[in-house]
């Protein structure tokens, strides 16, 4: 089988792709539930109620993630070259990531919301979403005026 | 029911196959919006990254990221369009929910990834930095929740 990705991609079609992955992402976090913080809570609170749903969106995304990984790299010998670009720049675990992944844990257990169900569920219109969606834009600016001078 | 390493399981009788089927699902769509990210954009589908990626109006490749957040954000109003619907219940104060924001917006950034990009698509990669992250974000996040529900 030839290689499914060796065709030309116009910028205007990865506008569409981009566009539909993240209206497929957004659906799937709705259909899963995540959009909702009490059942988020419901899965981080293992000493409750324990509501293990998100294990299984979880497996349900890793499987289908997966399946097309390895469906891709069988078909295409350019694989590498293929996702280089996605590859992250940064490969070694230091205090950034553990530090940084710890106080992120830390908010998103204060409320529930973590990014991406935060940006779905804006459309619900509730206050309480754009306060989040707010304060976590405010986040992105201060991590980069401490961090990133120009 | 069944008790292990103090954990009680009697819990599970929120979920049922339904609700395993409906999470296994929408986990299934959120793997097939990621592979189609990485093989036609070639780009990590990490919403905290692409996120923050917008705010520098300096870069050259905004294009694709606000499609994406466009795409993301619109997709409520898709489900609504066939009759879905959409339960959000959020208990938090404005108070807290402006610090839990602050704390994702930062915590993300500095940790280079959040649920989606070190917990999706990172351990489909088998990437040790993601599995670090999740395992400490996961850790975290149990914790806050302990405090704030069971010691506050």
């Amino acid at each position: 089988m030839g290689c499914i990705m060796s065709f030309k991609k116009s910028p205007a079609f990865l506008i569409l792709t981009a566009f539909l992955s993240g209206l497929i992402f957004g659906l799937g976090l709705i259909v899963a539930q995540m959009t909702n913080p009490a059942k988020v809570i419901g899965f981080l609170d293992v000493a409750g109620q324990w509501d293990p749903s998100l294990a299984f969106v979880m497996i349900g995304a890793l499987v289908t993630l997966s399946a097309v990984q390895f469906l891709i790299k069988n078909s295409c010998q350019h694989h590498a070259s293929v996702t280089q670009s996605a590859k992250p720049t940064h490969s070694k675990v230091d205090a950034k990531l553990i530090i940084g992944s710890s106080v992120f844990g830390i908010g998103w257990g204060l409320s529930g919301l973590c990014p991406g169900p935060a940006l779905v569920s804006l459309t619900s219109g509730l206050t309480g979403t754009f306060v989040f969606v707010g304060a976590m834009i405010t986040g992105f600016v201060v991590f980069k005026v401490l961090h990133q001078p120009k | 029911m069944a008790a292990f390493a103090g954990i009680r399981f009697n819990s599970f009788k929120y979920m049922n196959y339904l609700t395993v089927l409906l999470s296994l699902a929408g986990g299934a769509l959120i793997g097939l919006a990621a592979a189609l990210l990485l093989y036609f954009n070639n780009r990590v589908a990490g919403i905290s990254g692409i996120a923050a990626g917008v705010i520098k109006p300096w870069q050259s490749d905004s294009a694709w990221r606000l499609a994406f957040l466009i795409g993301l954000i619109l997709s409520a109003s898709v489900w609504f369009l066939f009759g879905g619907i959409m339960p959000i219940q959020l208990d938090s104060t404005v108070e807290v929910l402006a610090l839990s924001g602050l704390l994702v917006g930062y915590g993300t950034q500095l940790g280079n990834g959040c649920t989606s990009g070190h917990g999706i698509c990172g351990l489909a990669r088998l990437s040790t930095r993601s599995m670090v992250a999740t395992a400490c974000f996961m850790i975290t996040a149990g914790l806050t929740v302990y405090g704030v529900h069971h010691v506050l």
